[in-house]
Protein backbone atom coordinates (compact mmCIF):
# COMPACT_ATOMS: atom_id res chain seq x y z
CA UNK A 1 0.00 0.00 0.00
CA UNK A 2 2.92 2.42 1.02
CA UNK A 3 4.65 1.67 -2.41
CA UNK A 4 1.10 2.83 -4.44
CA UNK A 5 1.07 5.94 -2.27
CA UNK A 6 4.77 6.53 -3.13
CA UNK A 7 3.97 6.43 -7.13
CA UNK A 8 1.14 8.37 -6.69
CA UNK A 9 3.45 11.02 -5.33
CA UNK A 10 6.04 10.26 -7.98
CA UNK A 11 3.80 10.47 -10.86
CA UNK A 12 2.31 13.93 -9.23
CA UNK A 13 5.61 15.38 -8.72
CA UNK A 14 6.80 14.69 -11.99
CA UNK A 15 3.65 16.13 -14.03
CA UNK A 16 3.80 18.95 -12.27
CA UNK A 17 7.39 19.68 -13.15
CA UNK A 18 6.14 18.32 -16.83
CA UNK A 19 3.07 21.55 -16.55
CA UNK A 20 5.73 23.97 -15.93
CA UNK A 21 8.36 23.07 -19.14
CA UNK A 22 5.11 22.60 -21.74
CA UNK A 23 3.78 25.89 -20.60
CA UNK A 24 7.58 27.59 -21.01
CA UNK A 25 7.78 25.83 -24.74
CA UNK A 26 4.18 26.70 -25.16
CA UNK A 27 5.58 30.55 -24.78
CA UNK A 28 8.32 30.10 -26.56
CA UNK A 29 6.74 28.42 -29.74
CA UNK A 30 4.11 30.76 -30.26
CA UNK A 31 6.19 34.05 -29.31
CA UNK A 32 8.60 32.09 -32.76
CA UNK A 33 5.99 31.07 -34.76
CA UNK A 34 4.02 34.30 -34.70
CA UNK A 35 7.01 36.09 -34.93
CA UNK A 36 8.50 34.27 -37.65
CA UNK A 37 4.91 35.33 -39.46
CA UNK A 38 5.15 39.13 -38.27
CA UNK A 39 8.72 39.11 -40.57
CA UNK A 40 6.93 37.54 -43.58
CA UNK A 41 5.10 41.00 -44.26
CA UNK A 42 7.44 43.11 -42.64
CA UNK A 43 11.13 43.34 -43.45
CA UNK A 44 13.26 43.09 -40.09
CA UNK A 45 15.18 45.74 -41.89
CA UNK A 46 12.82 48.21 -41.55
CA UNK A 47 11.76 46.70 -38.30
CA UNK A 48 14.89 47.72 -37.27
CA UNK A 49 15.42 50.62 -38.83
CA UNK A 50 12.32 52.86 -39.41
CA UNK A 51 11.62 55.43 -36.88
CA UNK A 52 8.00 55.10 -36.76
CA UNK A 53 5.93 52.73 -34.83
CA UNK A 54 2.11 53.12 -36.15
CA UNK A 55 0.69 49.61 -36.72
CA UNK A 56 -3.16 50.83 -35.58
CA UNK A 57 -2.88 53.54 -37.61
CA UNK A 58 -3.82 53.56 -41.75
CA UNK A 59 -0.33 55.10 -42.43
CA UNK A 60 1.64 52.09 -41.19
CA UNK A 61 5.00 51.93 -39.69
CA UNK A 62 6.53 49.15 -38.35
CA UNK A 63 9.88 50.73 -36.59
CA UNK A 64 10.70 49.54 -33.10
CA UNK A 65 13.16 52.18 -32.21
CA UNK A 66 10.53 54.54 -30.87
CA UNK A 67 9.23 51.82 -28.40
CA UNK A 68 12.92 51.12 -27.32
CA UNK A 69 13.87 54.37 -27.29
CA UNK A 70 11.08 54.34 -24.67
CA UNK A 71 12.29 51.48 -22.72
CA UNK A 72 15.57 52.58 -22.53
CA UNK A 73 14.72 56.13 -21.03
CA UNK A 74 12.53 55.10 -18.53
CA UNK A 75 15.39 52.36 -17.82
CA UNK A 76 17.98 55.15 -17.34
CA UNK A 77 15.76 57.19 -15.16
CA UNK A 78 15.65 53.98 -13.16
CA UNK A 79 18.45 52.95 -12.56
CA UNK A 80 20.04 56.52 -12.06
CA UNK A 81 17.81 56.69 -9.69
CA UNK A 82 17.93 53.38 -7.80
CA UNK A 83 21.44 52.35 -7.98
CA UNK A 84 22.91 55.49 -6.14
CA UNK A 85 20.20 55.83 -3.39
CA UNK A 86 20.08 51.40 -2.99
CA UNK A 87 23.73 51.63 -2.96
CA UNK A 88 23.85 54.54 -0.35
CA UNK A 89 21.46 52.31 1.57
CA UNK A 90 23.59 49.05 1.54
CA UNK A 91 26.66 51.20 2.70
CA UNK A 92 24.86 52.46 5.10
CA UNK A 93 23.48 49.37 6.82
CA UNK A 94 26.78 47.64 6.57
CA UNK A 95 29.30 50.01 7.17
CA UNK A 96 27.59 52.34 9.47
CA UNK A 97 24.56 51.31 10.90
CA UNK A 98 24.29 49.41 14.63
CA UNK A 99 23.38 45.98 13.63
CA UNK A 100 19.83 46.51 15.74
CA UNK A 101 18.98 49.08 13.00
CA UNK A 102 19.96 46.72 9.69
CA UNK A 103 17.40 44.51 11.60
CA UNK A 104 14.40 46.89 11.32
CA UNK A 105 15.45 48.43 8.04
CA UNK A 106 15.74 45.58 6.07
CA UNK A 107 12.48 43.49 6.28
CA UNK A 108 10.94 47.62 5.77
CA UNK A 109 12.88 47.43 2.29
CA UNK A 110 11.48 44.22 1.79
CA UNK A 111 7.62 45.83 1.92
CA UNK A 112 8.40 48.30 -0.21
CA UNK A 113 9.05 45.78 -2.56
CA UNK A 114 5.84 44.03 -2.20
CA UNK A 115 4.03 47.19 -3.18
CA UNK A 116 1.80 46.58 -6.15
CA UNK A 117 2.93 48.28 -9.20
CA UNK A 118 -0.49 49.80 -9.95
CA UNK A 119 0.20 51.51 -6.65
CA UNK A 120 3.26 52.64 -7.62
CA UNK A 121 1.84 54.06 -11.23
CA UNK A 122 -1.02 55.56 -9.03
CA UNK A 123 1.85 57.23 -7.55
CA UNK A 124 3.88 58.56 -10.32
CA UNK A 125 0.41 60.06 -12.17
CA UNK A 126 -1.23 61.85 -9.00
CA UNK A 127 1.85 62.59 -7.18
CA UNK A 128 5.00 62.66 -8.70
CA UNK A 129 3.90 64.17 -11.78
CA UNK A 130 2.49 67.20 -10.15
CA UNK A 131 5.10 67.94 -8.30
CA UNK A 132 7.32 67.95 -11.08
CA UNK A 133 5.40 69.95 -13.10
CA UNK A 134 5.48 72.91 -10.45
CA UNK A 135 9.04 72.37 -10.65
CA UNK A 136 9.81 72.17 -14.78
CA UNK A 137 6.39 74.40 -16.56
CA UNK A 138 5.35 72.94 -19.50
CA UNK A 139 5.99 69.02 -18.63
CA UNK A 140 3.48 67.45 -20.04
CA UNK A 141 0.68 64.75 -17.48
CA UNK A 142 2.32 62.17 -19.16
CA UNK A 143 6.21 61.73 -19.32
CA UNK A 144 8.74 59.45 -18.98
CA UNK A 145 10.63 61.70 -16.15
CA UNK A 146 7.69 60.31 -13.21
CA UNK A 147 8.05 56.98 -14.79
CA UNK A 148 11.27 56.40 -14.38
CA UNK A 149 11.97 57.95 -11.11
CA UNK A 150 8.90 56.29 -9.43
CA UNK A 151 10.76 52.66 -11.23
CA UNK A 152 13.24 53.74 -9.96
CA UNK A 153 12.14 54.06 -6.33
CA UNK A 154 10.37 50.63 -6.72
CA UNK A 155 13.93 48.89 -7.33
CA UNK A 156 15.72 50.47 -4.88
CA UNK A 157 15.07 47.21 -2.54
CA UNK A 158 15.99 44.70 -4.62
CA UNK A 159 19.68 46.71 -5.38
CA UNK A 160 19.18 47.67 -1.72
CA UNK A 161 19.52 43.90 -0.64
CA UNK A 162 21.70 42.52 -3.74
CA UNK A 163 24.28 45.15 -2.76
CA UNK A 164 23.97 44.79 1.02
CA UNK A 165 24.56 40.71 0.81
CA UNK A 166 27.50 41.31 -1.78
CA UNK A 167 29.37 43.59 0.73
CA UNK A 168 28.24 41.91 3.44
CA UNK A 169 30.45 38.51 2.08
CA UNK A 170 33.62 40.76 1.40
CA UNK A 171 35.81 39.02 4.26
CA UNK A 172 36.01 41.28 7.60
CA UNK A 173 40.10 40.72 7.39
CA UNK A 174 39.97 43.06 3.74
CA UNK A 175 37.94 45.67 5.86
CA UNK A 176 40.33 45.61 8.97
CA UNK A 177 43.73 46.03 6.67
CA UNK A 178 42.18 48.98 5.43
CA UNK A 179 41.18 50.40 9.22
CA UNK A 180 44.30 49.07 9.96
CA UNK A 181 46.17 51.72 7.39
CA UNK A 182 44.29 54.51 8.70
CA UNK A 183 41.49 54.52 6.19
CA UNK A 184 38.38 56.29 7.09
CA UNK A 185 35.00 54.35 7.45
CA UNK A 186 34.11 56.26 4.25
CA UNK A 187 37.47 55.59 2.90
CA UNK A 188 36.89 52.22 3.38
CA UNK A 189 33.42 51.54 2.25
CA UNK A 190 34.33 53.21 -1.12
CA UNK A 191 37.97 52.06 -1.89
CA UNK A 192 37.79 48.28 -0.81
CA UNK A 193 34.50 47.40 -0.34
CA UNK A 194 32.78 48.54 -2.96
CA UNK A 195 35.99 47.41 -5.40
CA UNK A 196 35.27 44.09 -3.88
CA UNK A 197 31.84 44.06 -3.98
CA UNK A 198 31.24 44.58 -7.34
CA UNK A 199 30.30 42.21 -8.98
CA UNK A 200 27.75 41.60 -6.51
CA UNK A 201 26.88 44.94 -6.99
CA UNK A 202 26.67 45.16 -10.81
CA UNK A 203 24.74 41.94 -10.98
CA UNK A 204 22.03 43.70 -8.64
CA UNK A 205 22.04 46.59 -11.15
CA UNK A 206 21.61 44.10 -14.11
CA UNK A 207 18.68 42.55 -12.51
CA UNK A 208 17.21 46.17 -11.86
CA UNK A 209 17.66 47.03 -15.96
CA UNK A 210 15.60 43.34 -16.21
CA UNK A 211 12.78 44.77 -13.99
CA UNK A 212 12.53 47.83 -15.61
CA UNK A 213 12.32 47.54 -19.21
CA UNK A 214 10.36 44.74 -17.96
CA UNK A 215 8.05 46.87 -15.85
CA UNK A 216 4.60 47.41 -17.82
CA UNK A 217 1.84 49.02 -14.91
CA UNK A 218 4.01 52.32 -13.85
CA UNK A 219 4.45 53.13 -16.97
CA UNK A 220 1.59 52.28 -18.69
CA UNK A 221 -0.39 54.34 -15.98
CA UNK A 222 2.11 57.01 -16.20
CA UNK A 223 4.07 57.87 -19.21
CA UNK A 224 1.41 57.76 -22.15
CA UNK A 225 0.94 56.18 -24.53
CA UNK A 226 2.93 57.82 -27.30
CA UNK A 227 5.74 55.43 -29.62
CA UNK A 228 7.79 58.70 -30.15
CA UNK A 229 11.78 58.49 -30.98
CA UNK A 230 12.82 60.72 -28.45
CA UNK A 231 15.06 60.99 -25.46
CA UNK A 232 13.33 63.99 -24.48
CA UNK A 233 11.78 62.80 -20.25
CA UNK A 234 9.23 65.07 -20.39
CA UNK A 235 6.86 63.93 -22.76
CA UNK A 236 4.55 61.02 -23.57
CA UNK A 237 6.25 58.09 -25.02
CA UNK A 238 5.30 54.48 -24.68
CA UNK A 239 7.29 51.71 -23.63
CA UNK A 240 7.51 47.86 -25.45
CA UNK A 241 5.52 46.94 -22.39
CA UNK A 242 3.05 49.60 -22.73
CA UNK A 243 2.30 48.61 -26.51
CA UNK A 244 1.92 45.12 -26.01
CA UNK A 245 -0.98 45.90 -22.84
CA UNK A 246 -2.47 47.77 -25.37
CA UNK A 247 -2.79 45.78 -27.67
CA UNK A 248 -4.02 42.65 -26.25
CA UNK A 249 -6.42 45.04 -23.98
CA UNK A 250 -7.64 46.76 -27.36
CA UNK A 251 -10.11 45.03 -30.09
CA UNK A 252 -7.31 44.11 -32.66
CA UNK A 253 -8.49 40.81 -34.47
CA UNK A 254 -7.00 37.95 -33.47
CA UNK A 255 -4.66 36.72 -36.23
CA UNK A 256 -4.23 39.86 -37.93
CA UNK A 257 -0.74 41.32 -39.02
CA UNK A 258 -1.56 44.36 -36.15
CA UNK A 259 -2.16 41.42 -33.59
CA UNK A 260 0.64 40.11 -34.48
CA UNK A 261 3.09 43.22 -33.79
CA UNK A 262 2.79 42.16 -29.82
CA UNK A 263 4.21 39.66 -30.53
CA UNK A 264 7.30 41.22 -32.49
CA UNK A 265 7.63 43.52 -29.47
CA UNK A 266 7.56 40.63 -27.25
CA UNK A 267 10.47 38.74 -29.33
CA UNK A 268 12.15 42.55 -28.50
CA UNK A 269 11.92 42.05 -25.12
CA UNK A 270 12.60 38.76 -24.74
CA UNK A 271 15.82 39.30 -26.26
CA UNK A 272 16.67 42.02 -24.04
CA UNK A 273 16.12 40.29 -20.75
CA UNK A 274 17.87 37.04 -21.83
CA UNK A 275 20.97 39.10 -23.05
CA UNK A 276 20.80 40.59 -19.78
CA UNK A 277 20.61 37.90 -17.51
CA UNK A 278 23.54 35.98 -19.58
CA UNK A 279 25.91 39.24 -18.89
CA UNK A 280 24.89 38.97 -15.21
CA UNK A 281 25.46 35.25 -15.07
CA UNK A 282 28.57 35.88 -17.06
CA UNK A 283 29.80 38.54 -14.38
CA UNK A 284 28.73 36.32 -11.22
CA UNK A 285 31.12 33.58 -12.49
CA UNK A 286 33.91 35.76 -14.37
CA UNK A 287 34.68 37.41 -10.69
CA UNK A 288 33.51 34.60 -8.20
CA UNK A 289 36.63 32.98 -10.24
CA UNK A 290 38.80 35.82 -9.72
CA UNK A 291 37.90 35.75 -5.85
CA UNK A 292 39.18 32.30 -5.13
CA UNK B 1 61.56 56.04 27.28
CA UNK B 2 59.02 53.53 26.40
CA UNK B 3 57.36 53.10 22.88
CA UNK B 4 54.77 51.53 24.00
CA UNK B 5 52.93 51.30 27.31
CA UNK B 6 50.04 49.97 29.18
CA UNK B 7 48.69 50.40 32.99
CA UNK B 8 46.25 48.42 34.66
CA UNK B 9 44.31 47.96 31.72
CA UNK B 10 41.21 45.80 31.42
CA UNK B 11 38.57 44.55 28.48
CA UNK B 12 35.83 43.27 28.91
CA UNK B 13 33.65 41.44 26.20
CA UNK B 14 30.27 42.58 27.54
CA UNK B 15 30.04 41.19 31.23
CA UNK B 16 33.03 38.65 29.97
CA UNK B 17 36.56 40.12 31.45
CA UNK B 18 39.34 38.91 29.18
CA UNK B 19 42.17 41.26 30.04
CA UNK B 20 43.04 41.54 34.18
CA UNK B 21 44.61 44.76 35.45
CA UNK B 22 47.99 44.49 32.40
CA UNK B 23 50.94 46.59 32.49
CA UNK B 24 53.39 46.35 29.95
CA UNK B 25 56.40 48.67 28.93
CA UNK B 26 58.05 47.93 25.38
CA UNK B 27 61.25 49.67 23.89
CA UNK B 28 62.08 51.54 21.34
CA UNK B 29 63.32 49.08 18.22
CA UNK B 30 63.00 45.70 20.25
CA UNK B 31 61.39 43.09 19.24
CA UNK B 32 58.28 41.94 21.79
CA UNK B 33 56.59 38.30 21.34
CA UNK B 34 53.34 37.65 23.05
CA UNK B 35 52.90 33.90 23.82
CA UNK B 36 50.40 32.06 25.95
CA UNK B 37 47.74 29.48 25.28
CA UNK B 38 44.77 30.22 22.99
CA UNK B 39 42.19 32.09 24.23
CA UNK B 40 44.42 33.87 26.95
CA UNK B 41 43.98 37.52 25.36
CA UNK B 42 47.10 37.68 23.25
CA UNK B 43 45.23 38.97 20.13
CA UNK B 44 43.28 41.01 22.21
CA UNK B 45 45.31 42.93 23.87
CA UNK B 46 48.12 43.17 21.12
CA UNK B 47 44.50 44.94 19.67
CA UNK B 48 44.86 47.69 22.02
CA UNK B 49 47.92 49.14 20.71
CA UNK B 50 45.69 50.38 17.26
CA UNK B 51 42.24 50.55 18.69
CA UNK B 52 41.03 47.28 16.22
CA UNK B 53 38.81 46.45 19.04
CA UNK B 54 36.70 49.14 18.98
CA UNK B 55 34.84 48.28 15.93
CA UNK B 56 33.66 45.83 18.38
CA UNK B 57 29.82 46.51 19.76
CA UNK B 58 30.37 44.75 22.82
CA UNK B 59 34.36 45.87 23.77
CA UNK B 60 35.09 47.93 26.25
CA UNK B 61 38.23 48.77 27.90
CA UNK B 62 39.22 50.56 31.76
CA UNK B 63 42.94 52.39 32.06
CA UNK B 64 46.13 53.62 29.69
CA UNK B 65 47.58 52.77 26.75
CA UNK B 66 50.30 55.12 25.52
CA UNK B 67 52.45 55.42 22.38
CA UNK B 68 55.54 57.78 22.93
CA UNK B 69 53.66 58.58 26.19
CA UNK B 70 50.66 59.76 24.80
CA UNK B 71 47.54 58.12 25.91
CA UNK B 72 45.91 56.56 22.59
CA UNK B 73 42.15 56.38 24.66
CA UNK B 74 42.14 60.25 24.79
CA UNK B 75 39.03 61.85 23.55
CA UNK B 76 41.08 64.45 21.12
CA UNK B 77 43.47 61.59 19.51
CA UNK B 78 42.41 60.77 15.79
CA UNK B 79 42.03 56.92 15.74
CA UNK B 80 42.92 57.47 11.88
CA UNK B 81 46.01 59.15 12.90
CA UNK B 82 47.15 56.88 15.52
CA UNK B 83 47.05 53.46 12.51
CA UNK B 84 48.71 55.46 10.04
CA UNK B 85 51.57 55.35 13.23
CA UNK B 86 51.09 52.05 14.52
CA UNK B 87 50.86 49.24 11.51
CA UNK B 88 49.08 45.83 11.65
CA UNK B 89 49.63 42.73 9.99
CA UNK B 90 47.45 40.31 10.37
CA UNK B 91 47.58 36.22 10.67
CA UNK B 92 45.69 35.52 7.25
CA UNK B 93 47.58 37.43 4.15
CA UNK B 94 44.69 39.99 3.41
CA UNK B 95 45.85 41.74 -0.03
CA UNK B 96 42.82 43.91 -1.14
CA UNK B 97 41.64 42.35 -4.47
CA UNK B 98 43.81 45.26 -6.92
CA UNK B 99 47.20 44.82 -8.04
CA UNK B 100 50.20 44.44 -5.88
CA UNK B 101 51.11 48.24 -6.94
CA UNK B 102 47.76 49.61 -5.64
CA UNK B 103 47.95 47.41 -2.66
CA UNK B 104 51.49 48.79 -1.41
CA UNK B 105 50.13 52.97 -2.27
CA UNK B 106 46.66 52.29 -0.51
CA UNK B 107 47.59 53.77 2.87
CA UNK B 108 48.99 57.21 0.71
CA UNK B 109 46.57 57.09 -1.69
CA UNK B 110 43.75 57.24 1.41
CA UNK B 111 46.25 60.05 2.22
CA UNK B 112 45.70 62.47 -0.68
CA UNK B 113 49.33 61.65 -2.09
CA UNK B 114 49.18 61.32 -5.79
CA UNK B 115 52.40 62.43 -7.47
CA UNK B 116 53.52 59.08 -9.35
CA UNK B 117 57.11 59.71 -8.30
CA UNK B 118 56.52 59.83 -4.99
CA UNK B 119 53.88 56.63 -5.48
CA UNK B 120 56.39 54.53 -7.22
CA UNK B 121 59.30 55.23 -5.10
CA UNK B 122 58.02 53.91 -1.75
CA UNK B 123 56.54 50.83 -3.95
CA UNK B 124 59.90 50.04 -4.92
CA UNK B 125 61.71 50.96 -1.39
CA UNK B 126 58.39 48.83 0.25
CA UNK B 127 59.19 46.34 -2.03
CA UNK B 128 62.76 45.80 -1.44
CA UNK B 129 62.12 46.54 2.34
CA UNK B 130 60.00 43.63 2.69
CA UNK B 131 62.55 41.36 0.28
CA UNK B 132 59.60 41.10 -2.31
CA UNK B 133 61.17 43.24 -5.03
CA UNK B 134 63.13 41.24 -6.81
CA UNK B 135 60.15 38.62 -6.97
CA UNK B 136 57.79 40.83 -8.31
CA UNK B 137 59.35 43.79 -9.83
CA UNK B 138 58.25 42.83 -13.46
CA UNK B 139 54.31 41.73 -12.35
CA UNK B 140 53.40 44.93 -10.40
CA UNK B 141 50.32 45.36 -12.28
CA UNK B 142 49.14 41.81 -11.80
CA UNK B 143 47.04 41.07 -9.15
CA UNK B 144 47.80 40.56 -5.86
CA UNK B 145 45.76 37.46 -5.34
CA UNK B 146 47.68 35.70 -7.77
CA UNK B 147 51.04 36.08 -5.14
CA UNK B 148 51.54 32.30 -3.25
CA UNK B 149 50.48 32.76 0.32
CA UNK B 150 54.12 33.35 1.65
CA UNK B 151 54.45 36.78 -1.12
CA UNK B 152 51.06 37.53 -0.10
CA UNK B 153 52.08 38.34 3.77
CA UNK B 154 55.16 40.06 2.86
CA UNK B 155 53.26 42.06 0.39
CA UNK B 156 50.88 42.82 3.27
CA UNK B 157 54.30 44.04 5.40
CA UNK B 158 54.97 46.18 2.34
CA UNK B 159 52.03 47.88 2.22
CA UNK B 160 52.12 48.87 6.06
CA UNK B 161 55.99 49.89 5.65
CA UNK B 162 54.44 51.97 2.95
CA UNK B 163 53.04 54.49 5.25
CA UNK B 164 55.82 54.72 7.41
CA UNK B 165 54.78 53.70 11.06
CA UNK B 166 57.22 53.36 13.55
CA UNK B 167 55.35 50.77 15.26
CA UNK B 168 54.58 46.94 13.35
CA UNK B 169 51.59 44.30 15.72
CA UNK B 170 52.24 41.50 14.09
CA UNK B 171 49.38 38.80 15.10
CA UNK B 172 50.64 35.37 14.38
CA UNK B 173 51.90 36.59 10.82
CA UNK B 174 53.31 33.12 10.13
CA UNK B 175 51.24 31.04 11.64
CA UNK B 176 48.98 30.09 7.86
CA UNK B 177 52.75 29.90 6.06
CA UNK B 178 55.02 26.81 4.98
CA UNK B 179 58.16 26.90 6.59
CA UNK B 180 60.58 28.55 4.15
CA UNK B 181 57.72 31.72 4.02
CA UNK B 182 57.65 31.40 7.84
CA UNK B 183 61.63 31.62 7.52
CA UNK B 184 61.28 34.51 5.28
CA UNK B 185 58.87 36.20 7.18
CA UNK B 186 61.30 35.81 10.14
CA UNK B 187 64.16 36.96 8.61
CA UNK B 188 62.42 40.31 8.11
CA UNK B 189 61.22 40.87 11.49
CA UNK B 190 65.15 40.29 12.49
CA UNK B 191 65.92 43.20 9.47
CA UNK B 192 63.12 45.35 10.60
CA UNK B 193 63.92 45.83 14.38
CA UNK B 194 66.36 48.44 13.25
CA UNK B 195 63.84 51.05 12.05
CA UNK B 196 60.94 49.86 14.11
CA UNK B 197 59.29 48.53 17.53
CA UNK B 198 57.97 45.29 16.69
CA UNK B 199 55.10 43.38 18.73
CA UNK B 200 54.70 40.00 17.31
CA UNK B 201 51.75 37.50 18.70
CA UNK B 202 53.02 33.92 18.10
CA UNK B 203 52.29 30.13 19.05
CA UNK B 204 55.72 28.73 18.28
CA UNK B 205 57.80 29.11 20.49
CA UNK B 206 61.38 28.65 18.60
CA UNK B 207 60.06 31.85 16.64
CA UNK B 208 59.63 33.72 19.48
CA UNK B 209 63.18 32.44 21.07
CA UNK B 210 64.55 33.37 17.71
CA UNK B 211 62.94 36.77 16.30
CA UNK B 212 62.32 38.29 20.00
CA UNK B 213 64.40 40.68 22.14
CA UNK B 214 61.48 40.03 25.08
CA UNK B 215 58.72 37.73 25.95
CA UNK B 216 55.53 38.36 27.55
CA UNK B 217 53.75 35.42 28.66
CA UNK B 218 50.05 35.79 28.78
CA UNK B 219 47.91 33.01 30.40
CA UNK B 220 44.16 33.51 31.15
CA UNK B 221 43.94 36.94 30.84
CA UNK B 222 46.80 38.09 33.09
CA UNK B 223 50.36 39.29 32.34
CA UNK B 224 52.39 36.39 34.24
CA UNK B 225 55.93 37.42 32.97
CA UNK B 226 57.33 39.96 31.00
CA UNK B 227 61.79 39.29 30.64
CA UNK B 228 64.83 38.97 28.09
CA UNK B 229 63.46 36.29 25.83
CA UNK B 230 66.47 34.66 26.93
CA UNK B 231 65.69 34.48 30.43
CA UNK B 232 62.02 33.65 29.80
CA UNK B 233 63.05 30.22 27.20
CA UNK B 234 65.99 29.19 30.05
CA UNK B 235 65.01 30.33 33.76
CA UNK B 236 61.31 31.85 33.50
CA UNK B 237 60.43 33.09 36.83
CA UNK B 238 57.03 31.60 37.14
CA UNK B 239 56.27 28.07 37.38
CA UNK B 240 53.39 28.35 34.55
CA UNK B 241 55.83 30.04 32.23
CA UNK B 242 58.10 27.34 32.86
CA UNK B 243 55.60 24.47 31.88
CA UNK B 244 54.16 26.98 28.92
CA UNK B 245 57.46 27.22 27.27
CA UNK B 246 58.66 23.40 27.90
CA UNK B 247 55.55 22.38 26.42
CA UNK B 248 53.79 20.65 29.56
CA UNK B 249 50.65 22.57 29.00
CA UNK B 250 49.33 25.00 26.33
N1 LIG C 1 34.77 39.77 19.24
C1 LIG C 1 34.71 39.09 20.40
N2 LIG C 1 33.54 39.05 21.07
C2 LIG C 1 33.46 38.37 22.24
N3 LIG C 1 34.47 37.72 22.81
C3 LIG C 1 35.66 37.73 22.18
C4 LIG C 1 35.84 38.41 20.94
N4 LIG C 1 37.11 38.25 20.53
C5 LIG C 1 37.70 37.48 21.48
N5 LIG C 1 36.84 37.16 22.47
C6 LIG C 1 37.14 36.37 23.67
O1 LIG C 1 38.21 37.00 24.36
C7 LIG C 1 39.13 36.05 24.84
C8 LIG C 1 40.51 36.37 24.31
O2 LIG C 1 40.53 36.19 22.93
P1 LIG C 1 41.78 36.49 22.01
O3 LIG C 1 41.38 36.36 20.62
O4 LIG C 1 42.38 37.77 22.43
O5 LIG C 1 42.76 35.29 22.43
P2 LIG C 1 44.15 34.87 21.80
O6 LIG C 1 45.10 34.76 22.92
O7 LIG C 1 44.54 35.76 20.69
O8 LIG C 1 43.84 33.42 21.26
P3 LIG C 1 44.46 32.67 19.99
O9 LIG C 1 45.81 32.25 20.38
O10 LIG C 1 43.55 31.52 19.78
O11 LIG C 1 44.45 33.63 18.85
C9 LIG C 1 38.63 34.70 24.41
O12 LIG C 1 37.95 34.13 25.50
C10 LIG C 1 37.67 35.00 23.31
O13 LIG C 1 36.64 34.05 23.29
MG1 LIG D 1 44.74 35.52 18.56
Amino acid sequence: MPRTKERLIEVGLAAAALVTILTTVGIIWVLFSQTFEFFSNVSIISFLTDTQWTPLFADKHFGILPLVAGTFLTTLIAILVALPIGLTIAIYLNEYAPKSFRKIVKPLLEILAAVPTVVYGFFALAVITPFLQNLIPGMAGFNALSAGIVMGIMIIPLITSMSEDALFAVPMSLREASYGMGSTRLQTAFKVMVPAASSGIIVSVILGISRAVGETMIVAIAAGQQPRLTLNPLVPIETITTYIVQVSTGDVAHGSLEYRTIFAAGMALFVFTFILNNISYWVKKKFQEKYE
Amino acid sequence: MNKLEAQNVNVYYGANKVINDISISIKPNSVTAFIGPSGCGKSTFLRLFNRMNDYIDIFKMEGKVEIDGKNIYDKNIRVEELRKQIGMVFQKPNPFPKSIYENIVYGLRIQGIKDKNILDETVEKSLKQAALWEEVKDKLKNSALALSGGQQQRLCIARTLAVEPTVILMDEPASALDPISSAKVEELIYELKNNYTIVIVTHNMQQAARVSDTTAFFYMGELIEHDATKLIFTNPKNERTQNYVTGRFG
